[in-house]
């Protein structure tokens, strides 16, 4: 037997007893150290006659390898060892809490407006804003209601100084004025918003949300004004059909003027919506007004379209089985949590509106 | 407007049921607000004396009575009434029955430990009255006899309540419904003869109208009725206006009445005698009073429609008579009104005066003018049925005659503006059941619009009548288009929708809270604005239009901690007001955290939240919405409700003079008047309308990417430096050493005490150094070190600490 094939089965054998890793060392040492046993083999390359070299060479690195290999995997196997030994006792109690979090959350109405816009923005409609405090200009009298007009009373105003010429704005519909105003037709916008009214019982609060709606353009007639609000409400609610009912009824900026009712039936105890032979009203619309028009400077011979109005807080009552509108605007910490949203549930068209 | 079927029977022929009439209503426009059955259990209420009050041994209001409701046994009743004394015959509604307004069902109660049986009413209780003041006095002569009887007469029908639209006076009237229905095909309208009034009898009382400015009566029609005796209503009359929630007073008051629901004509019937030489229908002078039929007295201002006489005033026309005229049940002569008053007049006056009544209602939306005859002839005709008496000639005066609206209608607009056709032929007969006149005019429709139709002014509202009449439900849907011209939502929107979610995203809880606010908390808010008053709040509490979020915020952070809650963050992003005109406001975030961080944590040390977590909530989301934090300056200028020590103001850049944020402790003085309690309360202000919006995208505004890979390394640094040195100038020192090399700085401790001296604090700070062209070696980086430390020495007067 060559002194190498003896050098690999000696300490072969030695390698397969239970080493630490301090063994394993000492073994490295007297295999590879400056004159280990395979370094001095190494060295007698040189020596070796040019028939034999090639032979001696191929063989020596074949055995350096092989001890190599298997001092490394002694080594994995004690290191895996060791930590196995130490994971024993790493042992924490799982079922402790986690450390403390918050979250966050977004208020029924915020979602709701979030929808409503990702809705109509489907169908071309774009968002504007107006002011809380209007004139009475743009509240009242650019809308067709001049003083002294009762439908004034049905609104219940805050004013804001003596002459009642400023107050807080009863619906979003001045806005529908600001924006003519400010552009020229077609309009196609909705204008969701705080509004206010002196009101103030269970079913009414002094501040309330609307979405105004408008879309003023060549021929849009009062098919268009349904096919919107069809398409409005069953996406709102999420439902493939909805039972919806027109009424003509009367408000002074269009003319002719509608509300509109949905279906709906109580099925155990809980409310849905578009089917059943109850009806629910949710908003008031109608064409605009020539009047409007013609105070903004539209010219209604060539322009014409629709207008409507929603409760917002209303239609997330409807929405979310909330039953108390003064809840709304009350903060209690509890409510805020039970029927807030989370922040990334941001209501998008390819997602769904709701999850 | 209460109607019932059998009222609109006589009006109208119709072989349809009752169910299907509601639906029709509804569907022309005239909705049903409710149905209700007033005969069930009307008879349960019963005509009763009060034997005997005490007082309520527990209540100093309330009172305990002895009633006698016929058989019998006495009842014990709790009755809250001042006017409830022995003797007074009122009306008993036992457990078991439904009060009519509340619709609330009565039960055996212990009322302050006391067992009350049933109720005594008042007549706004059986919705008999607005008069809910005490409970009703019934006439002895006339009831003695009748206590345990029931006080109801039955009534088979239904009564409908109808919510009439203010355009629709001529809907508040049992006719006007019917020939709504009859145009829209439901029954057909009954043909009723007029009977005139044919008399030789001279109309002896004088009656003028002044020619004078503003004059609000346009027209006034009477006759003199003389010799009747005043009465009870007969039976149908009592039935008839009890169905429709009317109280009975005598007969020619309820013959008035009666007139006025059944075809919208007020009448006012005076006391003959009571007036002394003539009516003048004059405008009021300042000062004026009279007592109204309401038991009120009015001081007039100048220039209201008065009906008066020698004497004085003795009511406002349209609105309210007086008490001096009335008539009673001894009235002997009559004189009956039907006139026409102007809307404008009526509502100035009844504003002003904050009167509201059946007539007013009325004439402030416009009655037929030419109704004033059919008027005096019904009622004239009905009195003399039923009191008997001679009626006079019938006297107009007038200051106007009423001009005939006419409207020229093209009949194409209908199809324009509803989107379906209808023939002409259609359209005609539709208007005509309205009582339209039409006449063909080429291509157009010469409209005469009924007189009894103010509200129908141009085509757009003949366009609505049709459509009204022929159903909404013929309107076909027109799709609409998935198509976006312009973008939904402009960058501001945007970024307000951004900062809402971010803030929320960093556990504060979303509220909305009205934009007004109780000027108490406000004034801890309001800086130097002006208080923004509301000239008719709801309430004291609610008076001002709010400055600052926090006058809202931190009234409901309290009710919160008082609920019990320790750690709670809240947010509301919406408008704060800066003066009282249109656009002076602006969008605010405000956030309030109260509590501890880690409250009672078993892993981690539990501490107050303070003024850094405010920052970086306001630095974060700023960062998040796309801001640069290497620019922002960072001041602690801050107004007074802040703690002058813990709070700071965030600017974009240093050149920037507008505020972004606020943030920190809210000052200790104004948690203390609030009473509020808790560990830590901060909060902050991010001012929405002045962050600067890019035109740029975000996508474009970023810079070319561009990273170095070779080593970093990073030293540590401790300088003593001035207790008032603040670490943002150290940190702009170093960071503008150089630009190219130092790449992050971090403060990682602050430290005063011992081994410092006094007025000084060491600032230990970590910094990162690195090249994009090469490794740096150690001769490089000792150049740096040694370059940091003299810069911060010499420009901050710091010593770097051995």
């Amino acid at each position: 037997m060559s002194d190498l094939k003896k050098i690999k089965d000696d300490f072969l054998l030695k390698l397969e007893k239970k080493l630490s890793l301090a063994d394993i060392n000492e073994i490295k040492t007297n295999l590879f150290g400056k004159n280990g046993l395979i370094s001095s083999q190494f060295k007698k390359i040189g020596s070796i006659s040019e028939s034999e070299k090639r032979k001696f060479a191929s063989e020596l690195n074949l055995i350096k390898n092989e001890l190599q290999n298997k001092i490394n995997s002694k080594i994995n196997e004690i290191q895996s060892e060791e930590i196995n030994k130490k994971l024993e006792k790493e042992n924490v109690d799982i079922t402790l809490p986690e450390r403390t979090f918050v979250q966050g959350k977004i208020h029924p109405v915020s979602q709701t407006i979030d929808e409503i816009s990702s809705i109509f923005s489907e169908i071309g409609f774009s968002v504007e804003e107006g002011p809380d405090v209007e004139n009475e200009y743009n509240n009242f009298t650019a809308l067709n209601t001049p003083d002294n007009h009762p439908a004034r009373d049905m609104h219940d105003t805050f004013y804001l100084d003596e002459k009642k010429e400023k107050l807080l704005r009863t619906h979003t519909s001045p806005v529908q004025i600001r924006t003519m105003l400010k552009d020229k037709p077609p309009f196609k916008i909705i204008a969701p918003g705080r509004t206010y009214r002196s009101d103030s019982d269970q079913t009414h609060s002094p501040m309330f949300h609307q979405v105004e709606g408008l879309h003023i353009d060549k021929n849009i007639t009062m098919g268009h004004l349904k096919g919107c609000l069809n398409y409005f409400i069953k996406e709102f609610f999420e439902v493939k059909k909805i039972k919806m009912r027109f009424r003509p009824s009367h408000f002074p900026f269009t003319e002719p003027s509608a509300e509109v009712d949905i279906g709906y039936e109580i099925k155990d105890g809980k409310m849905v919506i578009g089917e059943g032979d109850k009806w629910l009203e949710i908003l008031g619309c109608g064409m605009v007004h020539p009047n409007v028009l013609k105070n903004v400077k539209v010219d209604s011979s060539n322009y014409q379209g629709y207008a409507f109005g929603i409760g917002i807080d209303r239609l997330a009552m409807l929405k979310y089985g909330i039953n108390d509108l003064r809840a709304f605007f009350d903060c209690d910490y509890r409510w805020l949590n039970h029927f807030g949203f989370d922040p990334l549930d941001v209501p998008t068209n390819y997602r769904g509106l709701s999850r | 407007m209460k109607i019932t079927f059998d009222w609109l029977k006589e009006h109208l022929k119709i072989n349809f049921k009752e169910k299907d009439l509601v639906e029709q209503l509804t569907n022309i426009g005239l909705e049903v607000e409710t149905v209700e059955n007033l005969s069930s259990g009307i008879e349960l209420f019963k005509i009763a004396k009060i034997i005997k009050t005490e007082k309520h041994p527990n209540a100093d209001r309330l009172k305990v009575c002895d009633v006698d409701i016929g058989e019998g046994e006495l009842k014990k009743v709790v009755c809250g009434a001042p006017n409830a004394r022995e003797g007074l015959i009122t009306i008993y509604a036992p457990p078991g029955a439904v009060i009519p307004k509340t619709q609330t069902k009565l039960v055996i109660a212990k009322i302050r430990d006391v067992i009350s049986y049933g109720m005594l009413c008042s007549e706004s209780e059986l919705n008999l009255s607005d008069e809910s003041e005490g409970i009703i006095e019934l006439s002895t002569s006339k009831y003695q006899k009748k206590i345990g009887h029931r006080y109801f007469l039955e009534s088979k029908t239904n009564t409908i309540d109808l919510s009439i639209t203010p355009n629709r006076s001529d809907c508040l009237g049992v006719r006007g419904v019917a020939r709504d229905l009859a145009a829209s095909g439901f029954g057909k309208l009954v043909n009723l003869k007029e009977k005139k009034i044919k008399s030789n009898i001279k109309h002896s009382l004088k009656v003028k109208i002044n020619k004078e400015k503003n004059q609000g009566c346009s027209a006034f029609g009477s006759c003199l009725i003389k010799n009747v005796k005043n009465t009870e209503s007969p039976k149908w009359l009592k039935d008839k206006l009890i169905s429709v929630g009317q109280k009975p007073i005598s007969a020619i008051v309820d013959i008035t009445n009666y007139i006025m629901l059944d075809i919208n004509r007020p009448l006012h019937a005076y006391d003959a005698d009571k007036i002394e030489k003539g009516l003048i229908i004059r405008n009021s002078k300042s000062g004026e009073q009279f007592t109204a039929l309401d038991n009120k007295s009015y001081k007039l201002e100048k220039d209201m429609c008065v009906i008066s006489d020698a004497n004085g005033v003795l009511g406002l026309g349209g609105i309210i008579g007086g008490t001096r005229s009335g008539t009673e049940l001894d009235t002997k002569n009559i004189l009956l009104e039907s006139a026409h008053f102007k809307p404008g007049s009526i509502r100035n006056t009844a504003k002003k005066l904050n009167i509201d009544t059946d007539a007013k209602f009325r004439f402030e939306r416009g009655i037929d003018p030419l109704s004033i005859e059919e008027g005096l002839n019904k009622a004239a005709f009905l009195i003399k049925e039923i009191c008997g008496g001679e009626i006079s000639k019938i006297d107009i005066q007038k200051t106007e005659s009423y001009k005939i609206k006419k409207i020229l209608f093209n009949p194409s607009l209908f199809q324009k503006i509803a989107g379906f056709k209808i023939s002409n032929k259609k359209m005609i007969k539709i208007l005509e059941n309205l009582g339209f006149k039409s006449k063909k005019e080429r291509k157009y429709f010469s409209l005469t619009v009924p007189s009894w139709r103010p509200d129908i002014m141009q085509e757009i509202d003949i366009v609505e009548e049709l459509v009204r009449i022929s159903g909404f439900e013929k309107i076909k849907i027109v799709d609409p288009t998935k198509e976006r011209t312009k973008s939904t939502l402009t960058k501001s929107q945007k970024l307000f929708h951004f900062l809402q979610r971010s803030i929320a995203s960093k556990g504060y809880l979303e509220a909305i809270t009205w934009s007004f606010s109780d000027s108490n908390y406000n004034d801890h808010f309001k800086g130097k604005c002006e208080d923004i008053r509301i000239v008719n709040p709801i309430s004291s509490e609610l008076n001002v239009l709010r400055n600052s979020i926090y006058s809202n915020l931190i009234m409901y952070m309290r009710k919160n901690l008082d609920r019990g809650f320790k750690d709670l963050s809240i947010f509301e992003i919406g408008p704060i007001f800066t003066g009282p005109n249109p656009g002076e406001q602006n969008t605010v975030i405000c956030g309030l955290s109260a509590g501890k961080k880690s409250r009672l944590s078993w892993i981690d040390k539990e501490r107050d939240i303070d003024v850094f977590d405010a920052k970086r909530d306001v630095v974060q989301t700023l960062v998040e919405a796309g801001y640069s934090s290497d620019k922002f300056f960072i001041d602690d200028n801050t107004p007074n409700y802040y703690h002058p020590g813990k709070s700071g103001r965030l600017l974009l850049n240093q050149d920037k003079d507008e505020v972004i944020a606020y943030f920190g402790e809210i000052h200790p003085n104004i948690i203390k008047k609030i009473d509020l309690k808790t560990e830590s309360l901060v909060g902050f202000e991010i001012f929405m309308d002045n962050l600067k919006l890019s035109d740029k995208t975000l996508n474009n505004q970023k810079g070319k990417f561009d990273v170095s890979d070779f080593q970093k390394s990073e030293r540590d640094f401790a300088f003593i430096v001035s207790k008032d040195l603040k670490a943002q100038d150290i940190i702009n020192v170093i960071s503008n050493i150089d630009q190219k090399l130092i790449s992050n700085i971090k403060v990682f401790d602050v430290y005063e005490g011992e081994n410092i001296p006094e007025n000084q604090k060491s600032i230990a700070i970590n910094i990162t150094i690195q090249s994009k062209e090469k490794t740096l070696n150690e001769n490089d980086l000792e150049k740096i070190n040694n370059l940091i430390i003299k810069t911060v020495e010499n420009k901050t007067g710091a010593k770097i600490r051995s």
